[in-house]
């Protein structure tokens, strides 16, 4: 039998045929909220509560609906605003959890195991857990309000130090050694041979991290109140509120615009995820 | 360029000691090989004396200066490492320069673009980058700088951990099995280029193995290591013909060096086997002792008598050039194999009945617990002349 053939009886025989069905109905349950989104941010309102479902409007509003949602709501500036604490968020995650990776991976000293456990049980907590101290501790240094206090809880990160762990004990010893016998600082060590090997994990480490800070709510939700300091889910929350009210279509396209930059960042971080794999799979 | 000095180095892994009071002095340009068998502590030895490891006690100098609370770099050493331990991200050239850039060039001018605009700093870049081709055209991966070691084969790989070695001349070069993991052909060729190295470079070399070929072929001398302790440092040929100790006896040679337990008679008769050998010994009647023989020390006799062994032939192994012939000795269970020439071939079959000589001056005894019993050359050469002259 040709590859052909039994690809094809393969995907015929009933087991595959029932694993396609419940796949492509979960996919189509997953993307149904977002192409409803797309497809309301480009409807005038009259369209939006009508009855009978079509994906193009009979009147294209998208201009009138997205030029709404920029200008009514400062949509730009939260957007800056998310861009700006993702990437603050990340860098100083990694300049943390890189080097306590390393040290957990390749260094021996007393406590190591402890420090572990103790970052597994980290691992463990939902951060939910942590915001009503981390809420009380904020308003004792002061910070409530400002862009370190949607910063700070996250710099430090045991899942990134987990994953970066894992990733460096894999790597063997000698490459350590040798670098020390090179003349790098552990220091040097972490940045210039560990973090760039380490680059898939590193770049899954990213996706994870700036995701799930863009569309967190919960926290800024209790960390700042002031309008310019908000990310695009808080924005899109008080935008809702406060000036939309019925207005969806506006809101939707607001919605639209701030779920753009992951889509767009993930296709494009996804191609360097897979050379980064292939890449390490070629040693 | 500079000696090395190791003073009563102890290592344990927690309750586990790796490294038993081991001293060794090597000479200024000297290639030490450490042989043994694996988990024996010959590769921490080498960590410890890269600074890798940190010694639970002794010291070590290198060049006359003390090293011990220095850290790897400061102590003028370089490795090469039995995984290459290449960094995979970076080109041959890059991988090959890291030394000399870490070397001559400051954290500053190191840095990936404010470094560039620094005075001085391109310079020294253009003298490195003029290194590293010098090197890599000596080591013949010239046209291979621009790729990255996941694209090199295993040979190609272990000349870039070589080059990345030499390039900083180091006082001296450690070596952890560097061909172990390369095929039994690349191995030879690159054994040559090793030892053809270290005459050109003249440095002094330090390499761990677990491969006698490796060790008898390059070495200037063998420091046998079992359970963390040296059982014998000296030259290759004194390491296979004159080794102080059975388990140095038994490691060194292949075949493996047979061992027959024979009891001292009278004074110059030992029993064995079955029969009696003219050998003198420094030992009492009736005292157990151990007989070293190597296979090539046995010949062919035409009968049975005094100074032979008879057995039966078991199996013969043709080698091409030899025959090794395993016998089997009359006695409890005692086995031996003999080094013959192949012209023989055609007269031994197996199941036969053979008798074999065998040269006393080579028999090596040993006591029962291990220790070479020396001296017996000396009391039976007078006896054992006139034996040889009636063998032949």
């Amino acid at each position: 039998m040709s590859t052909r053939a039994l690809r094809a009886c393969q995907l015929l025989s009933p087991a595959a045929v029932f694993r396609h069905t419940v796949l492509l109905a979960t996919g189509a349950l997953i993307l149904v909220p977002f192409v409803w989104m797309v497809s309301l941010s480009i409807k005038p309102p009259g369209e939006i509560f009508r009855t009978s479902f079509s994906f193009w409007p009979v009147q294209f509003y998208g201009v009138e609906n997205y030029t709404k949602a920029v200008t009514q709501a400062p949509l730009p500036r939260y957007l800056g605003n998310g861009v700006m604490i993702c990437a603050l968020i990340l860098a100083l995650q990694m300049l943390v959890c890189a080097p306590c990776a390393y040290a957990l991976a390749k260094l021996r000293f007393a406590g190591r195991d402890t420090l572990f456990g103790l970052v597994l049980i980290g691992l463990l907590l939902p951060h939910q857990v942590l915001s009503l101290p981390l809420f009380i501790l904020g308003y004792q240094i002061g910070i409530l309000n400002t862009y370190a206090a949607l910063v700070f809880p996250y710099v430090v990160s045991p899942f990134g130090i987990f994953l970066f762990r894992q990733f460096f004990k894999s790597m063997p010893d000698d490459v350590v050694h040798a670098a020390r016998l090179d003349g790098l600082s552990e220091t040097a060590i972490v940045w210039k041979i560990m973090v760039p090997t380490a680059l898939p994990a590193v770049i899954a480490f990213a996706i994870f991290s700036i995701v799930s800070h863009w569309n967190d709510l919960f926290w800024p939700l209790i960390a700042v109140h002031d309008q310019s300091l908000m990310p695009p889910t808080l924005g899109i929350m008080v935008f809702k509120s406060e000036e939309a009210g019925t207005d969806y279509g506006p809101l939707m396209a607001a919605a639209t615009l701030v779920v753009l930059p992951l889509i767009v960042a993930f296709l494009a971080a996804q191609r360097w995820f897979i050379e980064g794999l292939a890449e390490g799979a070629i040693k | 360029m500079a000696s090395v000095s190791i003073d009563g180095i102890v290592k344990n892994y927690g309750p586990t000691p790796v490294l038993r009071d081991v001293s060794l002095s090597i000479a200024d340009g000297e290639f030490l090989t450490l042989l043994g068998p694996s988990g024996c502590g010959k590769s921490t030895l080498l960590r410890v004396l890269a600074g890798l490891e940190m010694q639970d006690a002794g010291s070590i100098s290198i060049g006359g200066r003390v090293v011990d609370g220095l850290r790897p770099k400061r102590r003028d050493v370089a490795m090469v490492f039995q995984s290459y331990a290449l960094y995979p991200h970076m080109t041959v050239a890059a991988n090959i320069a890291l030394p000399l850039r870490m070397r001559r060039l400051t954290a500053i001018q190191r840095l990936p673009l404010v470094g560039r605009l620094l005075p001085g700093r391109a310079r020294i870049a253009a003298e490195i980058d003029m290194e590293v081709t010098r090197t890599a055209k000596s080591l013949d991966i010239g046209h291979l700088l621009p790729r990255k070691p996941g694209q090199l084969s295993g040979g190609q790989r272990q000349r870039v951990a070589v080059g990345r070695a030499m390039v900083r001349h180091p006082a001296v070069f450690l070596m952890d099995e560097p061909l172990s993991n390369l095929d039994s052909k690349l191995r030879v060729q690159m054994r040559a280029e090793i030892k053809e190295l270290h005459q050109r470079l003249g440095g002094t070399f330090v390499y761990v193995t677990h491969d006698q070929a490796e060790a008898m072929t390059l070495s200037d001398r063998v420091a046998v290591m079992l359970d963390g302790e040296l059982l014998q440092v000296a030259p290759p040929q004194d390491i296979y013909g004159d080794p102080s100790d059975r388990r140095v006896a038994e490691f060194i040679g292949s075949p493996k060096i047979n061992i027959l337990d024979g009891v001292m008679r009278e004074r110059g008769l030992i029993d064995v086997a079955g029969s009696t050998l003219k050998i003198d010994a420094a030992a009492l009647p009736g005292m157990h002792l151990s007989l070293g023989i190597r296979p090539e020390a046995l010949h062919l006799a035409d009968q049975g008598g005094q100074s032979t062994l008879t057995g039966s032939v078991r199996m013969i192994e043709h080698m091409g050039s030899d025959l090794f012939v395993h016998l089997d000795l009359a006695g409890p269970d005692q086995p031996l194999v003999a080094r013959l020439p192949a012209e023989y071939g055609p007269r031994i079959t197996p199941g036969q009945t053979l008798h074999v000589g065998i040269r006393p001056e080579r028999v090596l005894l040993f006591t029962p617990d291990g220790r070479r019993l020396r001296g017996q050359v000396e009391l039976s050469r007078a006896s054992v002349m006139p034996l040889r002259e009636a063998a032949r």
